[in-house]
């Protein structure tokens, strides 16, 4: 028997990594541990770190589990379990001193490597496997739930949660349901029976009036994405499958499948085209909005790429468009499955010529929900494409968020359409005439009157249409654009602030980075540094973007990508002096933690004592 | 190129369609390609299709790509939306369009270029998707606007105008649809305009994707001897074998047909097109048999043209995804939202 170390004891705040081989079926074993804990009331954070790959390379996850109810990786690890043979000397390298590491005992393995400040279960994971279960797959599969067993024996998580959880995943599945439980059942008898239960780091049940997680739920961001999708009343989406955007176009399918189907015919109101490429998927969405359909695609940064002689047409000839980033890391292929936040500038100048787009930053699935649907809203009220930059982390992992609501008088801003009245009062309709003075025009729909038709065109147009070299008429087109632009940010999302009393110094920062900032600022504050913070939600940046930068004289600016492209957006889109924009940078392709955030501030102070002073 | 606006002279004498319109409704702004372009041609064709099926202005979505075939979208029916893409990527703004609206007919016309060299994968696809257009390529063999060069349809041993000589085999626009799965696949020449103003009303009534290859020689670049999409190799070597007439469901036939000269194709709009054969062995129906005749006919030189494959079976695009009959671009808001409560019911399940 072992003992366990003498680590404090962390109810409700530790942090737990499953390291595996992918394509063993470790996602649902894990989804059942993270979800149990956050039925127990206890908030968790769930990061999936995965191969772009299908079969036999190594996988982690890891679950945080964070009374404060924080969002972001914390950058320790306090208990690891070391599935992966491959992977097991970083694994074991990886755990914070004082911690566990659980491990499969079925083979002897003198060899194992050991560390004196860890302390190292092994339970004989296979053989129980074997002993009990029929079939290779089974076995393989029910080695994990054994493995949940044994961590609920640990951690004090609540069976009975975990066999409801099954009891739900496997409603119809009577056999599966009753061989998970009884493998849950074993992991958890035989830890009891041989390990130091429950340890130090537990879960600790927050129930009724205490519980942080009630009133949230557990989602991924393109799972809410697509649910904005369906809510803004979006009809057609055109999509080449590429990672990480792939389960956006598959929820918003089976949205629809489920809620756009009419039950007695079958006929659907809604179409999703599986394009050849990017380049054809961004043409569907840009022919479905000419003629009145909302229509969106989600790609990544190479999907981007191929789109740009495209979102520049439907710039320059002013057609909606919504357009999903889900960032991966680049440049060029990059690696796949893992999340940067590197495509900013791309986005906002995306194509030839003089071009300028509307993005917004989604920090959590909470807000691509919303945005999704302002993204709609936006795209054609400025009749131009619209982009929603979310990444790999929001996009694809499981995010702890409040209960998603919906208000029942919302109808879509259509913009300036004209309808059949309108169009038959008219004399002449002239599409690009700035009538209002905010630099957007009228549009009028195909199929719709004779007098409302125009002809489209990425080529020189004057302000009626009509193709023109001439100076003068290319130029009035191009400067209202500009104008146009200069409406769009009193549209877009404004910037969200925090503890904004007046202070010298701050933190600027953007999307997924906001939960590891937002702790970071907490632990600062500990230390006795504070810091104001402001964290942009859209490009172009608004008036209050621009006070803030002018009114704090020390700016950390925290984004992930290498080049401090925010950093960048803001110096040649506001008025800052950018010798106060210090960047703060993290690119690996895990999420930001908020570790990162914290020593990436005492670096910058020690370099800038004077600065350090005017913050203390 | 011209600047000027065109004027418009309405004679009180013009005859008019059952809409109560004539030509003159169904055209658009000055053309400003070359004097004598096959591209006038096919415009001019288009617009007595259009006038001829007696279909509103505003019904008809015009979309194109890039070159001098693509300009001539504004040419033809002023009162219906056109939709001038990027080069080659047309057929994706089509797919769209289409997708949003299915009511409307469309009509996309490209060129060599913007088909078979940079387009060529949105091409194949939109076939393959079986989107319900009428595509018509403007065929000359050459790029126009920058003057010269060989397009990827240009023979081998045509050659060009300053006498270098292609090399490279064609890509034939017809052989590739009919590979494809293309369910209406016409050739046509436009100095013919018996033979295409038929095949146009075809194709806009045909259920499905209809190319119509026009070779329209370029009279610029491409007119000289020596090049085989000149006006006299085109006249001198093209064989028509099958003949279309379109019939509306309305109208009778009026033309008399020898016995057994004439059948039938059905159309989903009621109307027939009335099929004659110059060559009675010749099966339109019949992809395969088809394929191996225009193989033949091309290893002979000959452009063979006519109505040359029809499948009214297929199902289109709108029907392969069962979409409902009201265009989704109709589809009032409040159908197309579960609402608060159908969120909370799919939000169920991420507690």
């Amino acid at each position: 028997m072992l003992h366990a170390p003498d680590a404090q004891t962390r109810v409700n705040d530790f942090v737990l990594k499953l390291a595996n081989v992918n394509g063993t079926g470790s996602a649902s074993a894990n989804a059942l541990v993270l979800k149990s804990i956050f039925r127990m009331g206890v908030p968790v954070v769930g990061k999936n770190y995965f191969p772009s790959n299908i079969q036999g390379l190594p996988t982690w996850y890891e679950i945080r589990v964070t009374r404060a109810g924080y969002a972001a990786r914390s950058g320790h690890v306090d208990i690891m379990v070391a599935m992966n043979a491959e992977t097991y000397a970083r694994d074991l390298k990886e755990v914070s001193p004082g911690g566990y590491l659980l491990y499969d005992s079925t083979w002897p393995r003198p060899a194992l490597l050991k560390r004196e400040d860890v302390a190292l279960f092994g339970v004989p994971l296979a053989r129980l496997c074997n002993e009990t279960f029929e079939g290779v797959r089974a076995r393989i599969l029910l080695k994990n739930i054994m493995c949940a067993g044994v961590l609920a024996a640990l951690l004090d998580i609540d069976l009975d949660i975990m066999r409801t959880l099954l009891g739900e995943t496997y409603a119809s599945k009577k056999a599966l349901l009753d061989a998970n439980v009884r493998a849950l059942e074993m992991g958890h008898a035989y830890a009891r029976a041989h390990l130091p239960c429950p340890l130090p780091l537990k879960v600790a049940p927050l129930p009724g009036e205490l519980s942080r997680t009630a009133g949230h739920i557990m989602i991924d961001g393109n799972t809410a994405a697509a649910l904005g999708c369906l809510y803004a009343g979006a009809t057609v989406g055109a999509w080449y499958p590429i990672t990480p955007s792939t389960s956006l176009m598959d929820a918003f399918r089976s949205l629809c499948e489920q809620w756009r189907v009419d039950p007695e015919t079958g006929r659907r109101d809604f179409v999703v085209v599986q394009a050849e490429d990017e380049l054809a998927a961004i043409g569907a969405v840009i022919g479905a909005s000419w003629n009145g359909a909302r229509a969106f695609t989600p790609t990544s940064g190479p999907g981007i790429s191929l789109m740009n002689e495209f979102i520049g047409l439907a710039y320059y000839a002013e057609v909606p468009a919504v357009i999903f980033d889900i960032q991966r890391v680049g440049p060029s292929t990059g690696m796949p499955t893992r999340t940067q936040q590197c495509d900013l500038l791309l986005a906002a100048y995306a194509s030839h010529g003089d071009t300028r787009h509307v993005l917004l930053f989604p920090a959590d699935p909470q807000e691509c929900f919303y945005m999704a649907v302002a993204a709609f809203d936006l795209a054609e009220r400025l009749q131009t494409p619209v982009f929603v930059m979310s990444d790999l982390d929001i996009g694809m992992n499981d995010w702890m968020c409040p209960m998603l609501e919906w208000d029942e008088s919302y109808r879509p801003d259509r913009g300036k359409m004209l309808t059949l009245e309108e169009i038959e009062s008219l004399d002449k309709f002239h599409r690009y005439v700035d009538l209002d003075g905010d630099g957007i025009p009228y549009r009028t729909l195909p199929g719709i009157h004779p007098k409302g038709a125009y002809f489209t065109r990425g080529s020189g147009h004057t302000q009626f249409g009509a193709y023109t070299e001439d100076a003068a008429e290319y130029q009035q087109v191009v400067d209202r654009l500009k104008r146009k632009f200069e409406t769009a940010k009193t549209l877009v999302p404004q910037a969200v602030f925090r503890g904004c009393d007046g202070r010298d110094a701050a933190i600027v920062s953007l999307g997924s980075c906001d939960g590891a900032v937002c702790e970071a600022l907490d632990v600062l504050a500990r230390r006795g540094i504070h810091l104001d913070y402001m964290r942009v939600r859209a490009f172009p940046f608004g008036p209050e973007v621009e006070e803030f930068l002018a009114t704090h004289a020390r700016i950390f600016v925290v984004e992930q990508n290498r080049d401090a492209q925010l950093r960048s957006l803001l110096i040649l889109e506001t008025a800052v002096d950018k010798r106060k924009l210090r960047s703060i940078l993290h690119y690996s392709g895990l999420p930001i933690s908020s570790s990162s955030i914290v020593d990436g501030v005492l670096a910058e102070l020690d370099t800038l004592a004077p600065v350090r002073s005017a913050v203390l | 190129m011209s600047f000027i606006a065109k004027p418009r002279i309405d004679h009180p004498g013009l005859p008019k369609n059952a809409l109560g319109l004539t030509r003159r409704d169904y055209e658009g702004s000055m053309s400003t390609l070359c004097a004598g372009c096959g591209h006038d041609s096919v415009t001019a064709a288009i617009v007595e299709a259009v006038w001829g099926l007696a279909i509103r202005p505003e019904q008809v979505a015009k979309l194109s790509g890039i070159g001098c075939s693509s300009k001539t979208t504004a040419y033809f029916v002023g009162g219906g939306h056109g939709f001038n893409a990027v080069h080659g990527r047309m057929p994706s703004i089509a797919t769209g369009a289409i997708a949003a609206n299915r009511d409307l007919y469309y009509i996309g016309v490209s060129g060599d270029g913007d088909t078979l060299s940079i387009g060529f994968g949105q091409f194949a696809h939109a076939i393959r998707r079986n989107i319900d257009m009428l595509y018509i390529i403007e065929n000359n063999g050459v790029y126009g606007l920058t003057k010269g060069q060989f397009s990827a349809s240009a023979d081998i041993g045509s050659q060009a105008k300053r006498g270098e000589v292609n090399l490279q085999p064609p890509v034939d626009p017809v052989l590739t649809a009919l590979t494809l799965g293309c369910t209406f696949v016409a050739r046509s020449f436009s100095g013919d305009k018996q033979q295409l103003v038929p095949l146009i009303q075809a194709g806009l009534q045909h259920r499905g994707f209809a190319l119509i290859d026009v070779l329209s020689p370029c009279v610029t670049f491409n007119d000289h001897e020596g090049s085989t999409k000149s006006w006299r190799y085109v006249r001198e070597n093209y064989e028509e074998v099958v003949h279309a007439d379109y019939v509306a469901a309305a109208r009778e036939i009026t033309v008399d047909y020898a016995a057994g000269e004439a059948t039938e194709v059905r159309l989903h709009d009621g109307g027939r097109i009335v099929l004659r054969k110059l060559d009675a062995s010749y099966d339109p129906t019949h992809r395969g048999r088809a394929l191996n005749y225009l193989r033949e006919k091309l290893r002979q030189g000959e452009h063979v043209t006519g109505l040359i494959y029809i499948d009214q079976k297929s199902p289109e695009f709108h029907e392969v995804n069962n979409t409902s009959d009201m265009p989704i671009n109709r589809i009032p808001y409040e159908r197309l939202t579960p609402g608060a409560k159908g969120l909370a019911k799919i939000l169920s399940r991420y507690r």
